[in-house]
């Protein structure tokens, strides 16, 4: 099996040139899951760039990105596969009554009948596939089963057809929201990789990068304030998205330097709970955390 | 683990089962402090190390965390370990001087030197007074420059903490020892001055708030170097399994709620949210699952059509049960402050799971707090309100729970009904008051179901004016809360 990637620095290289600023963490784990060849479970706050990591990853690969968007009540037919009956139906009823019984179950429970859903279609894809599993907390405890098998094997049983095995071991994503604890035998089979609020001086970077008009000061500025939030007890800290949006709005309305009153204008951009952003106005008006009395200026 | 070396093919070199030794002792350490490491995890993090350089220090620690730490709360835990096991100790930091090193033949001691010694390093400060060498600090927070603050740390540990080989003294103890010396509060206020000096025409109060941060952020670092430094002298004086012993702290689930330390609630604080959204979660999963609603009649006719009309898979409407109503009665007397803050906090961040939430807060007097959390978003807020503004003190501000309950019981015992759960919060240490323990008998035949949660450990419920037992007969359960783990498991149950 040939290696996707050369070294932790190259991971880093690739996704820099698809946009994506990775760190030690994320490139390092990257790296292993190509050579491992597990999965990766990726965790976080939302708005950290889980998604965006797998999205990066095939496009930097040149794979196609299959994705399964997981919604409590996913099932088998949704997830795997699904057996067309319909289809089924009118091959039988389109048969005479010569036709013995063996030869029609042969047919209708073959590959054509066979309406392949995101996993299947992952492992059986013939050319390099990056496959996602999006917000895997969210269904239920006994559908992670269904995940199992392919996530350590990377091979799907079907009664009726066998066990189906991967044409090429495919990238798998993972994410999770932590809504909910997920079972130990998922996490065993996966690679964890906990995505945070990056760093100030990434966030920074992730700025300059997105938005390509930025200024350097501009981008200095925003991370620092973000992560100033941040570090109140908030509802909601802001995303690096939400940073993004705000930055993105700033470029819009043509300030070059926040001042108290742009930040609190368009502090809606980047918390979304009314208390949150009271508490922020708050805070950056009349800088109350001072532990001395600051000298008369 | 040097059987798994083999089995990959290659015949070990001693290095690498060195690795693998000190490897097993790490996972082993892992699992002691709490961490569930499975085997396939312990052979994969094995596996994932011969794919990484090993002179790749960040990597390698990636490599194991990645496979050995599958949840983030124990993440502090994992890096406070890997430091002590796998971190630089060549001979320079030994305590007694004579380069006595406990683990000189590991091949890991010497990996990266962390940049910007050479200038700066051991020998650098020596000649320095302390005036000189808390101005060099000054200037090097000042321009954030990392590796010279590193370098002051380790001239700072060596010369204020008083490290001797031997000496039974914990990382604590050596770390105000030199967070004292170095006085840092003093240091930012300089920090501060000098920042506003340099702004012409001063800094609005946005400006000065971030420059706070980052100055906040970077005497933050600084103190990590300074524990980091210890405990690698540390690390070479006693030896990692020594060191990892002493070091083992419980996870944020597992610190118990009375004898937190302040860096510990604030932990407690941070983990609280995640929880409840949790567990908002999985109840609202558990009241729609498990039981089937009514049969749903034109839906079952609409999927009958794809069978030709036969009513092949019967349809069910979504259950919906009837959702409890909660009274909270809270003991919030020194003691026992912070367990009843992180319950009313719990119930409350949940409370879109119950059909009410009514809270009463007691000491000897008795009141509510309800209308504090009605129409207040954030929650943390109204529980520190209940603290400052609810009217508890009846006689001398000693928990008296026969008076608290006989106010409760005149005053809203009317309310009580079917469909209550009232939840008792509480020690149960009543001074030798009247324990008025019939009040929980008449609760607990209004109520739907009544239930104590204490805690204290077990073992000291009824000793001394603690009184549990006469109040725990009548009620519907008694439980042991003394952490999170268990406050999270009660309330799973509740609704």
């Amino acid at each position: 099996m040939e290696h996707r990637f050369e070294s932790v620095e190259a991971v880093r290289e690739g996704l820099k040139s698809v946009n994506y600023l990775a760190d030690d963490a994320i490139a390092g784990t990257a790296f292993l899951a190509d050579r491992l060849q597990k999965p990766i479970l990726v965790e976080g706050p939302a708005g950290t760039g889980k998604t965006q990591l797998a999205q990066s990853v095939a496009e930097m690969t040149g794979a196609r990105l299959i994705r399964l968007q997981c919604y409590e009540g996913l099932d088998e037919s949704k997830a795997l596969y699904e057996w067309n009956y319909k289809k089924q139906l009118l091959r039988i009823q389109s048969e005479g009554d010569e036709t013995n019984w063996e030869d029609i179950q042969d047919d209708i429970f073959s590959n054509e009948f066979l309406l392949e859903r995101p996993l299947l279609e992952a492992i059986r894809s013939e050319d390099p596939v990056v496959l996602l599993i999006d917000e895997v907390d969210r269904v239920e405890v006994e559908t992670e089963a269904l995940l199992l098998e392919l996530l350590s094997e990377y091979q799907v049983s079907i009664p009726e057809l066998g066990t189906l095995k991967a044409n090429q071991i495919p990238m798998v994503f993972l994410t999770s929201n932590n809504t909910r604890e997920l079972s130990e035998a998922l996490k065993r089979r996966c690679l964890f990789l906990h995505l945070d609020y990056p760093e100030m001086e990434r966030e920074k970077e992730i700025v300059l990068t997105k938005v390509p008009d930025i200024t350097v000061n501009l981008a200095d500025q925003i991370a620092r304030i973000v992560r100033s939030i941040r570090q109140l007890e908030l509802k909601k800290a802001p995303s690096v998205s939400e940073t993004i949006d705000w930055a993105r709005t700033l470029i819009l309305l043509g300030i070059e330097q926040i001042s108290e009153k742009d930040a609190t204008d368009t502090a809606n951009i980047l918390l979304k709970y009314r208390s949150d952003i009271e508490k922020v106005v708050k805070e950056f008006s009349s800088n109350t955390k001072a532990h001395f009395e600051a000298p008369a200026s | 683990m040097t059987d798994l070396a083999e089995s990959n093919g290659s015949t070990p070199e001693p290095a690498v089962s060195a690795l693998f030794e000190l490897l097993e002792g790490f996972v082993m350490d892992l699992r002691a402090a709490g961490l569930p490491v499975s085997l396939s995890e312990n052979i994969d993090a094995a596996s994932a190390v011969r794919h990484i350089p090993l002179e790749d220090r960040s990597a390698f620690k990636y490599a194991l965390a990645a496979t050995l730490v599958k949840n983030q709360a124990h993440w502090r835990t994992f890096e406070t370990l890997f430091e002590v096991y796998f971190s630089l100790r060549g001979s320079e930091y030994a305590l007694d001087g004579d380069g006595n090193d406990p683990f000189g033949d590991a091949d890991l001691d010497d990996e990266n030197q962390p940049p910007g010694e050479g200038g700066e390093g051991q020998g650098g400060g020596e000649g320095l007074t302390p005036e000189e060498l808390a101005e060099m600090l000054f200037q090097a927070l000042m321009k954030g420059d990392d590796p010279l603050v590193r370098a002051i740390s380790k001239q700072a540990v060596k010369r204020y903490a008083g490290m001797e080989p031997g000496r039974p003294v914990g990382g604590t103890y050596y770390l105000y020892r030199t967070l004292r010396n170095l006085d840092l509060d003093g240091l930012l206020e300089r920090l501060m001055e000098q920042a506003k000096e340099n702004a012409d025409g001063g800094l609005s109060p946005l400006e000065e708030r971030l420059e706070r941060d980052e100055f906040d952020d970077r005497i933050e670092k600084l103190k990590k170097e300074i524990e980091a430094e210890i405990r690698r002298r540390l690390v070479a004086d006693r030896g990692a399994e020594a060191m990892a012993k002493t070091l083992r702290k419980p996870l944020p689930e597992d610190v118990d709620f009375m004898h937190a330390s302040r860096e510990e609630m604030a932990n407690l604080r941070r983990a609280i949210y995640p929880l409840t959204r949790k567990l908002a979660v999985r109840l609202a999963r558990k009241r729609r699952h498990g039981r089937k609603g009514p049969l749903d009649f034109r839906n079952t006719v609409r999927h009958s059509l794809s069978y030709g009309g036969v009513p092949a898979e019967l349809k069910f409407r979504y259950p919906r049960p009837s959702k409890p109503e909660i009274i909270v009665i809270a003991d919030i007397s020194g003691s026992v402050a912070a367990f009843a803050r992180f319950t009313l906090h719990l119930v409350y961040a949940i409370s879109g799971q119950f059909s009410k939430v009514r809270a009463f807060v007691f000491i000897d007097g008795l009141d509510e707090v309800t209308h504090l959390f009605e129409g207040c978003d954030d929650i943390a807020e109204a529980v520190h309100r209940v603290n400052t503004e609810a009217d508890v003190v009846w006689v001398d501000g000693h928990s008296d729970y026969g008076h608290a309950f006989e106010v409760f019981w005149d005053k809203y015992g009317h309310e009580v009904n079917s469909k209550s759960t009232v939840l008792v919060l509480g020690d149960a240490r009543n001074n030798y008051h009247a324990a008025q323990a019939w009040i929980m008998k008449e609760i607990e035949q209004k109520s739907r179901k009544l239930f104590w949660l204490n805690p204290e450990p077990k073992a000291y419920w009824n000793t001394g004016d603690s009184i549990v037992g006469e109040y725990g007969v009548h009620c519907d359960g008694v439980f042991e809360v003394r952490n999170l783990r268990q406050l999270e498991k009660f309330v799973d149950n509740l609704a």
